[in-house]
């Protein structure tokens, strides 16, 4: 039977479904396909904290959030064009999400009497004419998938769980993706068992097939490969970016990489990723504590490693106090904290962007620590470079803000030419550098660089180097313990200053404003790019100005920031916190700035973002 | 002495011309209050480190906050200062990835049993190689006269009024739980002694654990003075060494038997007879005879007091065993090339 085709420009698609479903698996397997097709793509995965909520609850329903086009787009997409529902809670978490004449693709054999009790539907929402305003599929995936996989020998419980690869047969067929990947994926993931992965190969191609015969769908979509630069292009989510751009960095510094870190979500796939990559010399150490954790970084750096400890709020709040030796000490460290929502625990398995300030001071004394914020999942790649650079160069610990949503969303990513990939001197002390009052030449390890203000960082091992150093306030430039009064002053500003001078080293913002005539300026930083630059493109495309600037250094700021922010008649700042960076700013520049805030865990979307630049627009 | 008296240093640069202590002493004036134990135990370190012959550079001290953590600024070597309780975690990651150094980590009772305790149990139990020397004196010194976690219960002190309520911690017994392979005592004015110990603590592959009776003379003096006085140490203190009956006493009339029920008590020899009397084995693979060996000592009236290397096995230290993994993946995948690693296996190209 031969179907009409439709062109899309884009679609967003849902999987949804109990914990057990694997909603991520099918959603990670359906991008890859999409990523080979050449579209452009983003994603977003919406999973519990719990590993295995009770079934079929609403606290156990997990999603995988999908958006790909036949043009650049910039979000995993506002609300979906198509969800696929496994049962009835996943249907109830998500269709508030769903805009009228979605489709909807439900399993109902999970829609038995039990199920929907259990999240609170009192008669059958596929039956009783509340979905009438969405295009409907009531399939029965796992009762075809059970009768698909018939012949082989396996437990009825395994055939059932192979209905997730039925679906994902059946979206593939419907919108035209590629087989051989998930093909080749499975006989990898099951080749140790053959039987389950016949089935699950089976239940794929059964999806596919039911698509091709069954007339629920009279249509396949197409969405043609998006323009993209010259180059090669892999699928890349946020964690793993950064664990490659530590890798990176190690390469181009020539320093070993050492991680401290101590299991924590959503950084823990740090740790699993640099853990596989030993070949690259890689040593990681799985701390007893987040304390543990930065302090054998800061043991590594001091010996002469890139030291690195990843973590997330709760873990960052353990390490403050270490943190602050690493900025007493001026030794290279890079903490990397992968936000989640807070305070406290608060919700580990979302996204948020409240640990600015915890950054910026959430240490005893005057204790600057540079804040590096990657804007896109790909971007922690080259955001961790840039970490380390600032770390090794001005022996200071770094920052490296991520959240929950670039740490497990991904998008395509074209590869960069490592041989153009800018090297990082660490530029180890070798010589004696003072002389003394008798003329004797002598060590001094904190005799600054003038340019940098940076120290010399002399590692174990250097002969006539030996000094000691720590946490107590040392003598500007000898370095030996100093409780003088002036000192003291004198070092605090020192440290200060040499955090300052690293906005001499970045590049100066470049406002994003089209048609040159914007009196709106909408700013973010780390996550929030792509929704910001796709609500200014919702707005433009209505005809109307607004500009766009994007930090990825948080601090210091850039230098050309604040006449920036005094050239527009209104600043608009949205942030998922209540307000963090507009309280930076408004303290610095003095500008008073239009925050746009929520903490829900969830990325903003476009269309509310565009919402929030036309009131602006409207206002004036 | 030669180098090669220390196979667990052999990764560690030797020195090219003979040391004296005066190459370990720095130019920082020492600021110990006048009469403190630290002052005997750096002088004994400073004579004994020439004895292991290594370049000086190579030798970092790593202390955590506390009076005994001053002692880094007092050595002429590498040395590190950094925060209460976590020398050991910051000497975990120096000794990981630097194979080439010879780490030590000078801590107190407070610094490395109390604000410290899981880092001190944890380096313990991956063995990696370092150094850990414990100043127990029995009282917080820098914070001015707390009890901490080894002062006997019932002690009197600025936080303890009406005497401290705290069970206390043998730090030996502590360690033998926490699967160290290296663990001994020593006091401060024990010269000969303390090198001894710090001797076969050098030449001991992974985390060795030294605890140094040490007097604060300002907020606990005479903690462990029964133990120094000539008149009364022979009868409170046995000397560990391994091969050898355990016998103390001004005349050697006290020993250690085993009891039929396993544990071990303080006889007299003539009246059991010396075959009765068990020998040390620091080498024992089961820590039982180690650890009832600890629980010997009166914490209050301090009999029975063993000093000496109460362990001392052959396991595998950390940095070794990820050195061992690193280079069996290096070999078997080769070195790690960055362009591929990026590219991964599911690329697509754009013209």
């Amino acid at each position: 039977m031969s179907k009409q085709v439709v062109q899309l420009n884009r679609v967003v698609i849902r999987f949804a479904g109990d914990s057990g479903d694997g909603m991520q698996l099918t959603g990670d397997r359906f991008t890859s396909e999409t990523a080979g097709m050449g579209n452009d793509l983003s994603t977003l995965p919406d999973f519990p904290a719990e590993i295995r909520a009770p079934a079929g609850t609403l606290p156990g329903v997990s999603a995988f959030q999908l958006h790909f086009a036949d043009h650049d787009i910039m979000t995993p997409g506002d609300s979906p064009n198509v969800l696929v529902a496994m049962n009835p809670a996943a249907l109830k978490a998500n269709l508030h999400d769903v805009p009228r004449g979605a489709d909807i693709i439900v399993n109902t054999d999970e829609f038995t009497k039990r199920n929907l009790v259990k999240v609170g539907y009192e008669t059958n929402p596929i039956e009783d004419g509340s979905l009438d305003q969405f295009k409907v599929h009531p399939i029965a995936l796992t009762s075809m998938t059970v009768e698909a996989l018939k012949e082989f020998e396996i437990s009825k419980k395994e055939a059932e769980r192979a209905k997730n690869m039925f679906a994902l047969g059946l979206l593939c067929w419907l919108y035209h993706r590629p087989t051989e990947g998930t093909v080749e994926f499975l006989k990898a993931k099951f080749g140790k068992n053959p039987e389950i992965m016949k089935a699950n190969l089976r239940a794929f191609e059964a999806g596919w097939s039911y698509g091709e015969t069954t007339e629920e769908f009279s249509v396949q979509y197409e969405i043609n490969p998006a323009p993209m630069k010259a180059g090669t292009y892999r699928n890349m989510s946020g964690n793993l970016a950064l664990a490659y751009g530590l890798i990176a960095a190690s390469k181009l510094s020539g320093l070993n990489l050492f991680l401290g870190s101590y299991p924590i979500t959503p950084a823990s796939d740090i740790l699993h990723e640099l853990s596989r990559h030993k070949r690259f010399g890689v040593m990681t150490f799985q701390a007893e504590d987040e304390i543990a954790g930065v302090g054998a970084a800061i043991g590594a750096s001091y010996g002469g490693a890139l030291g690195v400890t990843t973590t997330s709020g709760p873990g960052v709040a353990l390490k403050s106090e270490a943190i602050g030796l690493a900025v007493s000490l001026e030794l290279p460290l890079l903490v990397v904290d992968v936000q989640r929502g807070g305070p406290s625990t608060g919700l580990p398995t979302k996204t948020e962007q409240s640990d600015l300030l915890q950054a910026m001071f959430g240490r005893n004394g005057e204790a600057p620590v540079p804040i590096v914020a990657p804007q896109s999942p790909s971007d922690c790649f080259f955001a961790a470079i840039e970490a380390a650079r600032i770390a090794i160069t001005y022996r200071t610990p770094v920052f490296l803000l991520s959240d929950g949503y670039l740490a497990n969303g991904s998008e395509p990513w074209c590869v960069p030419d490592v041989s153009l990939l800018a090297k990082i001197d660490p530029n180890f002390a070798t010589e004696l550098n003072h002389e003394a009052a008798d003329g004797t030449m002598e060590f001094w390890p904190y005799l600054r660089d003038p340019e940098t203000l940076a120290r010399p960082w002399a590692i174990p091992g250097t002969a006539g180097l030996e000094h000691r150093i720590g946490g107590i306030e040392k003598a500007d430039g000898a370095g030996t313990i100093s409780y003088d009064a002036d000192n003291h002053d004198k070092m605090v500003r020192l440290r200060q200053a040499k955090v300052d001078a690293i906005a001499r080293t970045i590049p100066e913002l470049v406002v994003d404003d089209p048609d040159g005539d914007a009196r709106v300026l909408i700013m973010g930083w780390g996550s929030t790019y792509g929704p910001i630059g796709a609500a200014c493109r919702l707005v433009r495309a209505e005809g109307k100005s607004v500009a766009q600037i994007h930090l990825r250094h948080v601090n210091p700021f850039p230098s050309n920031l604040e006449t920036i922010l005094k050239s527009y008649d209104r600043v608009i700042l949205p942030e998922m916190n209540l307000g963090q960076l507009s309280m930076l700013l408004r303290a610095k520049y003095l500008v008073d700035i239009i925050g746009y805030n929520q903490v829900r865990g969830m990325p903003f979307k476009s269309d509310e973002l565009a919402t929030v630049i036309n009131d602006v627009l409207e206002s004036m | 002495m030669t180098t090669d008296a220390f196979p667990a240093l052999s990764l560690v640069p030797k020195a090219e011309a003979l040391q004296t202590a005066k190459d370990f002493k720095s130019d920082q004036e020492v600021r110990w209050c006048p009469g403190c134990g630290d002052y005997a135990i750096l002088s004994t370190v400073q004579s004994f480190l020439p004895d292991l012959g290594l370049k000086r550079e190579n030798i970092v001290f790593v202390s955590g906050i506390g009076c005994s953590s001053r002692f880094p600024y007092y050595l002429d070597t590498f040395g590190l200062h950094s925060i209460h309780g976590r020398a050991p975690a910051i000497a975990t990651g120096l000794a990981t990835s630097r194979p080439d150094l010879s780490v030590w980590v000078i801590t107190g009772d407070g610094d490395a049993l109390s604000i410290g305790g899981n880092h001190l149990i944890h380096a313990l139990r991956r063995n990696v190689n370092l150094k850990i020397l414990l100043f127990n004196n029995r009282i917080y010194g820098l914070t001015k006269g707390q009890y901490s976690p080894t002062s006997e219960r019932g002690k009197i002190t600025k936080s303890s009024p009406q005497g401290s309520l705290d069970y206390s911690f043998n730090p030996v017994s502590l360690a033998l739980g926490a699967e160290a392979t290296f663990v001994a005592r020593t006091i401060d004015s024990d010269r000969k002694h303390l090198t001894e110990v710090l001797t076969a603590a050098a030449g001991h592959e992974g985390t060795a654990l030294v605890e140094i009776y040490q007097n604060c003379n300002i907020f606990n003096d005479n903690a462990w003075e029964p133990l120094k006085d000539t008149d009364t140490r022979d009868d409170l203190m046995m000397r560990l060494v391994h091969g050898e009956p355990i016998r103390f006493g001004k005349e050697q009339e006290k020993g250690v038997m085993r009891k039929a029920d396993g544990h071990l008590e303080v006889v007299e020899v003539a009246k059991v007879g010396l075959d009765n009397i068990i020998s040390h084995d620091a080498h024992a693979k089961d820590p039982g005879l180690a650890f009832a060996l600890s629980r010997l000592s009166n914490p209050r009236t301090l009999e029975n007091t063993p000093i000496g290397v109460f362990r001392d096995i052959t396991r595998p230290s950390y940095d070794r065993l990820m050195r061992e993994q690193i280079a069996e993946v290096t070999e078997s995948q080769g070195s790690g090339d960055l362009q591929t690693l990026l590219f991964g296996n599911d690329t697509w190209a754009v013209s």
